[in-house]
């Protein structure tokens, strides 16, 4: 298990450059709220994507079957995968009965979960990540930091020292000179590409369409110029009817970016003449966590990133600190389902301020969530003999009395004591002087004075 | 109406002076209130650590000290939020608990109150009150409405409110989160700290004992001029 503390540390030994994360997260922070506040019934759209996930998830079973009949209907070729395992085995068949072996692929989380990339290059495919972000990450073999903006863990200079390297260009910092370089760069592999891989924002059972956006326009690119378009979706992404869009594409930039809609948001329904479209329905854990009282709504995410943005732990330690493909608070209650083990410490990274709550817009229960994954992971913890006697302790309260009459004492007289246990708080916090009487005794003497 | 005054753990040890202050600000008010002695402490710090399911036994020894009020006030906002979130308390007894600020709003109590603090004052919106109990509208949400202490402060003559950058960003305290975690809770801190610093507060004020004395340890470990004050002692200055 590594620990969310031992690499928090670690991405703060270099302030500056914790303040600029801290800085340019908070920057997109503000321009949610900036885009947010523009909409007059933003609380009320909140509100109606909560109820309408909640419906959607408790009724998943029979939308999905709406959703497949329809989507087959059109002509679309609909997959199930269980796992993550059976997703990748799909696409790598798929792709090798047309004998392709090189492919682009635009932003996808799901295909992170699943471990896609590096499943497919051992089978010998060669995988393009067409995301800006995404491609630098692959070149710099760097998982992403962040679910919407990958790379944002990078400075401009980093990335100019990438693109240097990579594409033999003279070193800059310029960002318009570097995305035309990658426009130019990507272009080749657009062209040639037989297959196209993208991930899905929505897909709607009553129409059996689905819904991809991006700000580049890079799955468009790669969808239109191949034969073959390849979809994956995890089963929680399904809304039940067309309208519906009408609340979460609103959500859904202005929450990630403080756009009002992404640049491209682009409706599949059916393959034009002569390709195919593959989709993928992906289970992977979710209908397990589905089943689970107090944690399913963690489900209803539509991956905006907001809560990162607004999560000053996430600001300060870092994307990576988390080790787990979505990272922040959403992943901090989302990852545990998968590894309790492995990611154990990241529902106690939280100072529970609650701040995700109030930014999602689907108001998923985050705060809460955190608060019972700490409860169900200390239940494997070896002796919880102090925490049951501080527990005897609350309930009588001559000897809880007692108790802080004996730590005052000791904290007065022997400081040394107390900075050594509680060193970590100690070493750059000042505890107060402890007083010389407490409440319960100042009251005892003076009460109807 | 018969008020309890429940005074949480760490300020009956650390900060007994807010106690005081809460006590005589409510007495002068007119409230009649007492302090029941039996009380311990809420067991909020077992629940945010994971071991809720130690609590129980201090969760029934409040219900039964606090049996017989209609009204508990507490000045701390995030042990309210854990009394009022958690399902084991009030079994049946009817008291409702409040924040000090919730209850002095509810009750329009200060109009009596001829008070002055002629000084520029910062106030640290604490998680647990501003969000969970709601004392106001946290900045992610797109409703106005200032907050409970922000509408107190403003009937205190004399006092100049500074503009932070950050409204209500988290201090980083978060109980054993500040231990855990140490690093990122004192960065947390250090951030907020000079966001009140650099808004030229004189005085950082608050609902929340537990988060001032986290950013109190912070301004003692580097010596700088900036007091802390739970709002109380500015209602009723000793
Ligand atoms: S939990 Fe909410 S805020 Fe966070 S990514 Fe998901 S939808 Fe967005």
């Amino acid at each position: 298990m590594t620990d969310h503390y031992e690499s928090a540390k670690k991405f703060l030994k270099e302030p500056s450059k914790v303040d600029w994360h801290d800085e340019t997260l908070w920057w997109v922070r503000k321009k949610r709220d900036r885009a947010a506040g523009e909409v007059d019934e933003w609380e009320e759209l909140r509100e109606a994507a909560s109820n309408i996930k909640e419906r959607a998830l408790a009724e998943l079973d029979s939308n999905l079957m709406e959703f497949e009949q329809k989507a087959i209907a059109n002509g679309i070729t609909v997959h199930w995968a269980a796992s993550a395992e059976k997703h990748n085995e799909i696409i790598s068949d798929l792709l090798r009965e047309r004998n392709i072996s090189r492919v682009v692929k635009s932003k996808s989380m799901l295909t992170e979960e699943c471990g896609l990339n590096p499943y497919l290059e051992n089978h010998g495919i060669e995988v393009v990540d067409t995301d800006l972000g995404e491609r630098i990450l692959q070149w710099k073999e760097h998982a992403p930091s962040h679910i919407v903006m990958p790379a944002i863990h990078l400075k401009k200079k980093e990335i100019g020292k990438i693109f240097a390297e990579k594409l033999k260009i003279p070193e800059s910092d310029d960002p318009q000179l570097l995305t035309e370089t990658a426009r130019q760069h990507l272009r080749g592999y657009f062209l040639h590409s037989k297959a196209a891989l993208t991930g899905v924002n929505f897909a709607v059972a009553d129409t059996g369409a689905f819904v991809v956006c991006t700000n580049e326009g890079n799955a468009d690119m790669g969808v239109h110029l191949a034969d073959v378009h390849i979809a994956s979706m995890g089963i929680e992404k399904l809304l039940p009817k067309t309208e519906d869009l009408a609340v979460f594409l609103r959500l859904l930039a202005r929450s990630a970016t403080g756009q009002p809609i992404t640049a491209f948001t682009s409706h599949f329904k059916k393959p034009a003449r002569g390709k195919e479209i593959h989709l993928i329905l992906v289970d992977n854990g979710r209908s397990a966590i589905l089943g689970k009282r107090g944690f399913w709504k963690v489900l209803k995410c539509i991956r905006c990133g907001a809560c990162m943005n607004t999560c000053p732990v996430f600001r300060k330690a870092g994307g990576h600190s988390y080790h787990s493909t979505i990272p922040g608070p959403i992943g901090a209650i989302l990852a545990p389902h998968y590894d309790s083990e492995k990611y154990g410490s990241l529902p106690f990274a939280s100072s529970l301020c609650g701040s995700c709550t109030a930014v999602c817009p689907v108001k998923i229960d985050i705060d809460r969530q955190l608060y019972a994954w700490r409860q169900e992971l200390t239940r494997g913890n070896g002796s919880q003999l102090l925490v049951s006697l501080i527990g005897k302790a609350l309930q009588r309260n001559k000897l809880y009395d007692r108790l802080g009459v004996f730590l005052s004492m000791i904290q007065r007289r022997f400081p040394w004591i107390v900075n050594r246990v509680l060193k970590a708080y100690t070493q750059s916090r000042s505890l107060p002087d402890v007083p010389a009487e407490s409440f319960k005794e100042w009251y005892k003497r003076n009460r109807d004075e | 109406m018969k008020i309890g005054l429940f005074i949480p753990c760490y300020i009956n040890q650390y900060y007994p002076r807010v106690g005081m202050a809460t006590y005589r600000l409510l007495r002068n008010l007119g409230f009649k209130v007492e302090y029941p002695m039996g009380q311990t402490c809420c067991g909020q710090p077992l629940g945010n650590s994971g071991y809720e399911r130690y609590a129980t036994q201090g969760i029934d020894h409040f219900n039964g000290t606090f049996r017989d009020y209609d009204i508990i006030v507490a000045p701390s906002g995030s042990c309210v939020h854990f009394v009022k979130e958690h399902p084991g308390f009030d079994s049946g007894s009817g008291w409702e608990i409040m924040e000090l600020s919730e209850f002095l709003i509810e009750m329009t109590a200060l109009e009596k109150l001829k008070i002055s603090f002629r000084k520029k004052v910062g106030v640290l919106q604490s998680c647990h009150g501003l969000r969970g109990l709601k004392l106001g509208k946290s900045s992610e949400l797109m409703q106005r409405g200032a907050s409970t202490i922000v509408r107190i402060l403003k009937q205190v003559k004399d006092v100049r409110l500074v503009q932070l950058k950050r409204p209500d960003e988290c201090c980083g305290f978060g109980g054993t989160f500040s231990v855990r975690e140490a690093e990122l809770s004192v960065k947390m801190g250090e951030d907020r700290l000079y966001d009140f610093i650099n808004s030229g507060a004189e005085v950082i004020t608050g609902t929340d004992v537990s988060c001032l004395m986290h950013l109190e340890g912070l301004i003692l470990k580097r010596k700088l001029h900036l007091e802390v004050k739970h709002f109380s002692e500015i209602l009723m200055p000793v």
